[in-house]
């Protein structure tokens, strides 16, 4: 009996170490590091939960064990015949109420968060002069990227999300396709974008993302919606409020950006506009409903096609051929574009795409 | 046609399982196909666990990979675990009630057959342009949109197979309530007879929503209906109602008739009386009807609002109380008794934790602004890999070692089950532990890859690393049953020596109308009276001997099977072959004949004479 007990000792001990040794995970992914009052108050419905939950577990491993222990065959002998006992009333009425006690103070914090995080009545709140005070972002998940409108600013971004810090921000939910999931761990939990409806909620955020290992939150899609679910990430950038507003001013003045000055961008430009212009827009300023992801801060990202390294190669390769990367994406391969009748890019069109791309940006 | 045990031909023994009413025949119908499909279910999840081994893997394709997740989720539920149960329930529960065969033998063998064809219709689609991709519960929005016909194949064949459980529910339902011997009242029935009474009931009220709602998928994909398209004024999230309004009873379907083999195996094994045996029964009806209050929750990112949210997660919540009750009832049964730790003891034993471990997981689910952060993440994927496979899973591993003597009259070995159990129980934990962290780390489920340095890669290799034990187990599992086989050595009635109940009172080999003359049932663990009081016997007869009416075997119920499986391809390719439409009606026509003849045609069976009876000597005591 005692080495099965040094044995368990020995189990709980290395799971003890491994569950430190990992930590909490990333801080710009794991929802045990929470980014927001949201993500807060459901990391303390989950600390108040495990901890009712780990008492239990605890009562009935307690009984259980000895149980085990006590009362083996091998110990009482093989022709003991036990007492055959019908039960007992008060044993039966202390493992129903005391449990009934126990969900009752799960429930009380459960039901009012449940309320608290579907208020959204701050959506609609204004200043004196008739503005809105809240950032909304309307949220249109498409099959496998997320375009972010922001219906009070009139500009519009794609696969990175930006939002202000230390407020409420409001997000409407949608899906374009079929029913996907916005997913924000580090921020909170996610809610579904339906094809029927619009799901609206709110989460906040404390500090500015550029103290994050890659400078941004990590955002997934939560909903299965085909082949390559799993690939439909964005990122989340979170400003302070005032390099936010410088955001949304450069977003707006995005519209009139500067020709670009290479000549190999000024051919990328050249072909972009014949080919690509018909799906992506290259102007922050508008309205949400483009058929392919809004590009004018794709130099500012931090992935190409939402989940590959943002660089050069990649983004040759993903143009060249996204079925290769993302199957079951609805962006043409370059051949298939009705002005290209056929013909793949070339490795120098490509450069000059990608240094045009990468041209793009609001941020200095 | 009452030949006993005489030596026959393949073809004989073929004809004789295609036309069988017997239900002891039908339980072996029964695990021999859910075996086989739980194998091909335990591939499917051993190809996801290679596929998530590590970061960026390329050993299946993306598409493919949702094929896999769909067919490993859709068989294990529908093909291996309820077909297993239905087993379990046809080789035990007559018995145990103390009846000859159950209410409607005709129905039982209909059941199979429409659950055997529904299930090859479906994995068909593996050969025939690929299998269903939208996931076992196929949300309508990508079910609608899913190329090729992997949906088809997965509305028609649940259909098809749902029917048959339907009416394996209504039997059982019947049987129990009206094939009772004398002195089986309601609260002496043993708990695996309770457990698969009220499990019946909620197939009863809980396939019909399912039943509609593929319907409404039959015809949107193939006959040009709108009820799920949005732009055309459908809604998309009445099938998520209607598939859960069936999805959560359905786990309850499993579980509750797992909580019923693990009942009888600790009491034998404890060599003592179910502690507390009416709390057990009222907890169980209880989790049953409960158990139709709490669908939504698993809906709560749907956007339902905060009232119906707030509502299902105390419901939810609600549902932890029985399941406690039930608990703490198999710790007090097994405190003060005498336990023997044989292989279907062990599995009861393991099974506790681990449901334990996946009941509180389940009650942290509940909380619903909680589960806004656990939905869909890896979470939920080892929450309920904890209560379906540490409970129903491990409950019928329990029962095919347990009941397998009474099945077959022989004995599993006891060190490979041991082996087995060890293994599987081992690489349970080792796979789905880790997998809650995995969730909390951010990781959503259903993803066929993952890009590496997210914090996922490790402990995806564990949990990948765990499941090969699974596999050893269940390898092991069948090296097992092939060498019992092989050797079959009789063991003869009650080989546990432990039997408390009415099925382990028969001799060995079960004759095949069960009981010469019905018991009289002159309490709880009918049995353990009977052998206390020194009975050889082991029962006491309500009845002289007599005649024994009994059914006909009958081919008729394959045969109505086989025409809704043909007339199933007409649907799947209506509008896309000229011959779909002729080949539905053929399907159709073949049903509607079968059914007919068996209308019109009086089958009115056989009886057994007096005469017979006596100077058989059927099974040895």
């Amino acid at each position: 009996m005692m080495k099965g007990l040094k044995k368990w000792r020995l189990f709980s001990m290395l799971t003890a170490l491994m569950i430190f040794l990992a930590g909490c995970g990333d801080e710009h992914l794991s929802t045990l590091t929470p980014a927001g009052q949201v993500g807060r108050d459901q990391l303390n419905l989950m600390i108040l939960s495990t901890a009712i939950m780990v008492l239990v577990i605890i009562v009935v491993m307690i009984v259980y064990i000895i149980a085990i222990m006590k009362f083996r065959r091998s110990k009482l002998g093989e022709d003991f015949i036990p007492k055959q006992v019908e039960g007992n009333h008060t044993l039966e009425i202390i493992w129903t109420t005391v449990p009934i006690i126990l969900l009752l103070i799960l429930t009380v914090p459960t039901v009012i968060a449940t309320y608290e995080l579907a208020d959204t009545k701050g959506m609609d709140k204004k200043d004196e002069n008739g503005n809105k005070t809240a950032v909304t972002v309307n949220v249109e998940a498409n099959l496998y990227w997320w375009e972010f409108e922001y219906p009070d600013l009139g500009i519009v971004t794609a696969q990175e999300l930006v939002v202000p810090t230390g407020e409420k921000v409001y997000f409407n939910l949608k899906a374009a396709d079929v029913k996907h999931s916005f997913w924000i761990p580090a921020a909170g939990g996610k809610l579904d974008t339906n094809v029927d409806n619009i799901n609206t909620f709110f989460l906040d955020f404390d500090n500015p993302s550029d103290s994050l290992e890659d400078g941004v939150f990590y955002g997934k899609c939560a909903e299965l919606c085909g082949p390559s679910h799993a690939l439909m990430d964005f990122k989340v950038k979170t400003l302070d409020r005032e390099d936010f507003n410088a955001w949304v001013e450069d977003m707006k003045a995005s519209a009139d950006q500067a020709a670009p000055e290479t000549a190999v961008a000024q051919e990328g430009q050249e072909i972009f506009e014949q080919s690509c212009i018909s799906c992506h827009a290259v102007s922050g300023a508008g309205t949400a409903g483009s058929v392919g992801p809004n590009l004018a801060t794709f130099g500012d990202r931090n992935r190409v096609a939402g989940f590959l390294e943002h660089n050069e190669e990649n983004i040759k390769a993903w143009i060249n051929d996204p079925q290769e990367f993302k199957p079951g994406n609805k962006m043409p391969q370059p051949e298939d574009l009705p002005k290209r009748n056929g013909k793949e890019l070339t490795d120098q069109e490509l450069t000059a795409l990608t240094e045009y791309l990468m041209g793009l940006s609001v941020e200095e | 046609m009452s030949s006993i045990a005489q030596k026959k031909g393949f073809g004989a023994t073929l004809w004789d399982y295609l036309t069988t009413v017997d239900h002891k025949k039908i339980a072996i119908l029964y695990l021999i196909t859910g075996g086989f499909f739980f194998i091909v279910g335990g591939i499917e999840a051993m190809l996801i666990r290679i596929q998530l081994l590590k970061p960026d893997n390329d050993f299946v394709a993306a598409g493919l990979y949702n094929e896999i997740i769909t067919m490993h989720g859709t068989t294990m539920i529908f093909l291996a675990a309820m077909p297993l149960l239905f087993g379990f329930m046809n080789a035990a529960v007559p018995l145990q009630i103390g009846a000859r065969d159950v209410a409607f033998p005709f129905l039982n063998s209909l059941g199979f057959w429409m659950f055997f064809f529904g299930g090859i219709f479906l994995n068909l689609s593996w050969f025939l342009g690929g299998a269903p991709d939208a996931g076992w519960t196929s949300y309508a929005s990508l079910a609608i949109s899913s190329p090729g016909h992997g949906i088809d194949f997965y509305a028609l064949g649940l259909q098809i197979s749902g029917g048959g459980t339907l009416i394996a529910g209504i039997n059982f339902l019947v049987t129990i309530i009206n094939m009772r011997a004398p002195g089986m009242t309601y609260m002496r029935m043993p708990l695996f007879t309770w457990t698969t009474f009220v499990a019946s009931a909620l197939i009863l009220f809980a396939f019909p929503p399912l039943t509609v709602g593929l319907f409404l998928m039959i015809f949107d994909r193939m006959f040009g209906a709108n009820f799920f398209d949005h732009t055309m004024g459908g809604n998309t999230i009445i099938w998520e109602h209607l598939f859960w309004i069936f999805g959560h009873p359905e786990v309850y379907i499993l579980i509750l008739p797992a909580f019923g083999i693990f009942s009888e195996i600790f009491s034998t094994f404890s060599r003592k009386r179910l502690f507390g045996y009416s709390a057990m029964v009222f907890a169980t009806v209880l989790i049953g009807f409960l158990g139709f209050m709490v669908w939504a929750h698993h809906m709560f990112t749907t956007g339902m609002g905060a009232t119906a949210n707030a509502i299902f997660a105390v419901a939810t919540m609600a549902i932890a109380v029985p399941t406690g009750v039930k608990i703490f009832n198999w710790l007090l049964t097994m405190w003060g008794g005498s336990i023997k730790f044989t292989t279907p003891m062990l599995y009861a034993v393991g099974f506790i934790p681990s449901f334990v471990a996946g009941g509180v997981t389940g009650v942290m689910q509940a909380s619903a602004p909680l589960d806004y952060q656990l939905h869909d993440s890896y979470f939920i994927v080892a929450h309920f890999h904890y209560v379906i496979v540490g409970g129903v899973v491990l409950g019928l591993l329990a029962g095919l070692h347990y009941y397998w003597p009474l099945m077959f009259n022989t004995m599993l070995n006891e060190a490979m089950g041991k082996i087995t159990f060890w293994l599987f129980f081992l690489g349970f934990h080792l796979t789905f532990f880790i997998q809650h962290f995995l969730g909390l780390l951010g990781m959503p489920r259903r993803v066929f890859t993952y890009g590496e340095d997210q914090g996922w890669d490790l402990f995806n290799a564990i949990s990948s690393y765990g499941a090969i034990f699974m596999a050893a187990g269940v390898i092991v599992l069948v090296v097992n049953i092939v060498m019992t086989i092989a050797k079959n050595v009789p063991v003869g009635r009650d080989p546990w020596g432990d039997g408390r109940t009415l099925e382990w009172a028969i001799p060995q080999p079960v004759p095949f109308y069960n009981f010469k003359q019905i018991p009289l049932v002159r309490g709880l663990d009918t049995y353990w009276i009977e052998k206390q009081e020194g009975n050889v016997e082991g029962m006491t007869y309500a009845e002289p001997i007599g005649d024994i009416h009994m059914p006909n075997n009958s081919i008729i119920p394959f045969i109505m099977s086989l025409g809704l499986f043909v007339g199933a391809f007409g649907a799947l390719y209506n509008g896309e072959q000229p011959w779909a439409i002729p080949v539905l009606g053929l399907g159709l026509i073949i049903t509607f004949a079968a059914m007919a003849t068996r209308s019109l045609k009086d089958d009115l069976g056989y009886h057994i004479h007096k005469e017979d009876l006596l100077n058989e000597k059927g099974g040895k005591h």
